[in-house]
């Protein structure tokens, strides 16, 4: 079983959600992300969506763009991230890490190289935006051997039939987007996500956590309610972005925009 | 040329999950995957369609002007003193471009589908302007997304498409041109999937866009081969285009593709010198890679990361290429090379002073290699330059380059 595998498996024995924040690496610097890492986990996370930044960031809002430029200013490549991840595990053996970004950079390394290194770093599951089951033929079973979960995204419009499709060929989790837009948008409707997430478990055993538009610790509650975690990302970003020059700011941020969000998670699963 | 084509072959470009050997595909977010699969099914019926090709046929004829002459450059050709020299005049077309050959028949496919809010990137404009005009036409609600730097050096078709009643919308994020448009516009269609319609503008993006581009843009090969017969009693030895994104070319190649005796040529941005890093010509200095929706070659860093790019003209300035292009080089059916900025804007004035033609700056960069190529070609041999686009728009870069205020 794999450790993103494990870790669902704990928390939905407790009783619990899975917090997911995600980050761009390298933002606001490459020497910053491992300790944000930390911080991450410190406040609350379970798992880390670590992201690789790419020039261009199609799914993304404005904020994550703007993450994803602050870290290739400072040359922040694939490789690098994958020492972030292998430095980060140094002190954490335990927190799943799932590298989220967009194709080419992975397959400027070679797919086979990537999967290897990723593994040898301590990245536990993959999730590339843009590429869906269909193209993903070649590329899933490199990392399946590899002993990373491969994590597909499934969106509003997934039809049942993609649903059932798309589940077979992923493992650790799905990604429910929960509305049609980019990251850091606003869109969340509780409901609609509900519907859809009952109608993914109908067709799937594998974990469900959902990402876009959860910003805060209500929002992570009532998603919470449906969905086996919640991945918050832009608002974290957003929080890192206006505290860059200031480290010990930032980790106060950072930690009183997660805490809140894990506490409401874990209210609702203690009553 | 290393590999023998067939009707069979082609048959399978691309194959039924959009790829052109291992260029093309669907590489987007899940979001818009369903969307796509339905244009897919209901395009490749109405590709089939009586009526929807009738419609198509009777819009080329009748709003865009077609079919455009093939005209002999006699003047040019004598000057050059080698093959006959041929201006295939897609400038002539209504909105001055080869463009709208697509977006009127885009914007037929998003009627047919009840789509009513079109959304469209450009570099140059003239894909927005084409898009607008068409919009204009057919009453539907257009937006067009451009990068800030296009903007500032394309000022007279952001007023054109505003005039038509597009909203113009200013990309500032990434490079600020053609590649950044691409992302904003497919942030938009993900936002508005449900009743929004992207026309793209060249032969790339997610299958089936690289497809139905070029049936759209196929016209223009057509009607050369049709017309080449007519005048020459035979095929032309080599038809060139200029190539961005590759719609003008893919439009003029495609119907040559099994006429192995027709050289087909393909002429990218060589910016500054291909040896500076600073040009737009990926399939002359690039690696597969992917992007907005394909594999394809692209300008990319060893980390992947997707490259900047330079040329003269805002509409050759993107670092990928349709992945039929990317297919046709490595069998070897089309040859790719580059020009510079320079020898571009030579091309443009000799062109211009010579004929009374003034192509666009884009156009100028395969009419600058044709005249090098028919100096070494013999007076019986006849060669076609794909004249994609007429070059009003690139008066005022023209007058900057000259130090004239106009």
């Amino acid at each position: 079983m794999s450790r993103i595998q494990q870790r669902l498996q704990s928390l939905r024995e407790q009783g619990r959600k899975a917090l997911i924040p995600f980050i761009t690496a390298g933002d606001p610097h490459p020497d910053s992300t491992v300790a944000i890492m930390h911080r991450l986990v410190a406040s609350g996370a379970d798992i880390l969506e670590l992201g690789v930044p790419f020039s261009d960031p199609m799914a993304d809002g404005p904020v994550i763009q703007q993450a994803c430029e602050r870290a290739l200013v400072h040359g922040t490549s694939l490789r690098q991230v994958l020492g972030m991840v292998e430095q980060f595990r140094e002190d954490d053996p335990d927190t799943p890490v799932v590298l989220m970004g967009y194709l080419n950079p992975m397959e400027a390394m070679g797919y086979e190289t990537f999967a290897a290194r990723a593994r040898e770093a301590g990245v536990d599951g993959v999730l590339t935006v843009d590429l869906p089951p269909e193209e993903a033929a070649d590329v899933a079973p490199l990392f399946r051997n590899a002993g990373l979960d491969a994590i597909f995204l499934l969106a509003p419009t997934t039809t049942d039939d993609r649903v059932s499709a798309i589940s077979g060929h992923g493992s650790g989790y799905i990604y429910y987007v929960s509305f049609k837009g980019v990251t850091g948008a606003a869109g969340l409707d509780v409901d609609d996500v509900s519907k859809n997430v009952e109608r993914i478990r109908r067709l799937t055993d594998l974990p469900v956590a959902v990402g876009f538009g959860i910003r805060d610790a209500d929002s992570a509650a009532s998603v919470g309610r449906v969905a086996d975690g919640v991945i918050v990302g832009s608002v974290l970003v957003n929080t890192i972005a206006e505290h860059q020059t200031d480290p010990d700011a930032l980790h106060r941020a950072l930690d009183e925009r997660l805490r809140p969000m894990r506490e409401a998670l874990d209210a609702r699963a203690s009553q | 040329m290393s590999v023998k084509l067939t009707e069979a072959m082609l048959s399978e470009l691309p194959d039924q999950r959009g790829h052109f050997g291992v260029y093309g595909g669907r590489f987007v977010s899940e979001t818009l995957m369903d969307s796509l699969a339905q244009l897919e099914q209901e395009y490749m019926k109405l590709r089939k369609d009586p009526e929807f090709l009738a419609r198509f046929d009777e819009e080329l004829k009748d709003y865009v002007g077609r079919p455009t002459p093939l005209y002999l450059a006699e003047r040019l050709t004598s000057e050059i003193g080698g093959a006959r020299i041929w201006l295939k005049r897609e400038d002539l077309n209504h909105t001055g471009a080869h463009k709208i050959n697509n977006t009127i028949g885009q914007a037929l496919l998003a009627s047919f589908l009840g789509k009513k809010r079109i959304i469209a990137e450009t570099g140059a404009g003239q894909h927005g302007v084409a898009t607008a005009t068409v919009c204009a036409r057919l009453g539907l609600e257009c937006h067009v997304f451009m990068g800030a730097e296009d903007i500032e050096r394309q000022s007279v078709n952001v007023y054109r498409m505003k005039l038509l009643g597009a909203e113009v919308h200013s990309v500032t994020s990434g490079t600020r041109t053609l590649k950044d448009a691409m992302n904003e516009a497919m942030r938009d269609w993900v936002t508005n999937v449900d009743d929004t319609f992207y026309i793209i503008g060249t032969v790339a993006g997610p299958h089936p866009y690289p497809l139905l581009v070029r049936d759209f843009q196929s016209v223009i090969g057509r009607e050369t081969r049709r017309q080449s017969l007519e005048k020459t009693g035979q095929l032309p030895d080599a038809v060139l285009a200029c190539v961005g994104g590759g719609s003008n070319a893919i439009g003029m190649f495609y119907p040559f593709i099994l006429d192995e005796d027709v050289r087909m040529i393909g002429v990218e941005a060589g910016g500054y010198g291909i040896e500076t890093g600073q040009h737009a010509a990926p399939l002359s200095a690039g690696r597969p890679g992917v992007l907005h929706g394909n594999r394809t070659y692209l300008m990319e860093d060893e980390n992947g990361q997707i490259a900047g790019t330079h040329s003269v003209s805002a509409g050759l300035d993107y670092p990928g290429v349709g992945p039929e292009h990317s297919w046709l080089k490595d069998v070897g059916r089309a040859e790719y090379v580059s020009v510079t900025d320079e020898e571009a804007l030579a091309g443009f004035r000799r062109l211009t002073r010579t004929e009374g033609v003034m192509p666009a700056l884009e156009t100028a960069h395969a009419v600058a290699y044709a005249l090098k190529m028919a100096a070494g070609m013999s007076p019986d041999q006849n060669l076609v330059i794909n004249i994609s686009g007429r070059g009003d728009k690139d008066i005022n870069t023209m007058a900057r380059i000259d130090g004239i205020d106009v």
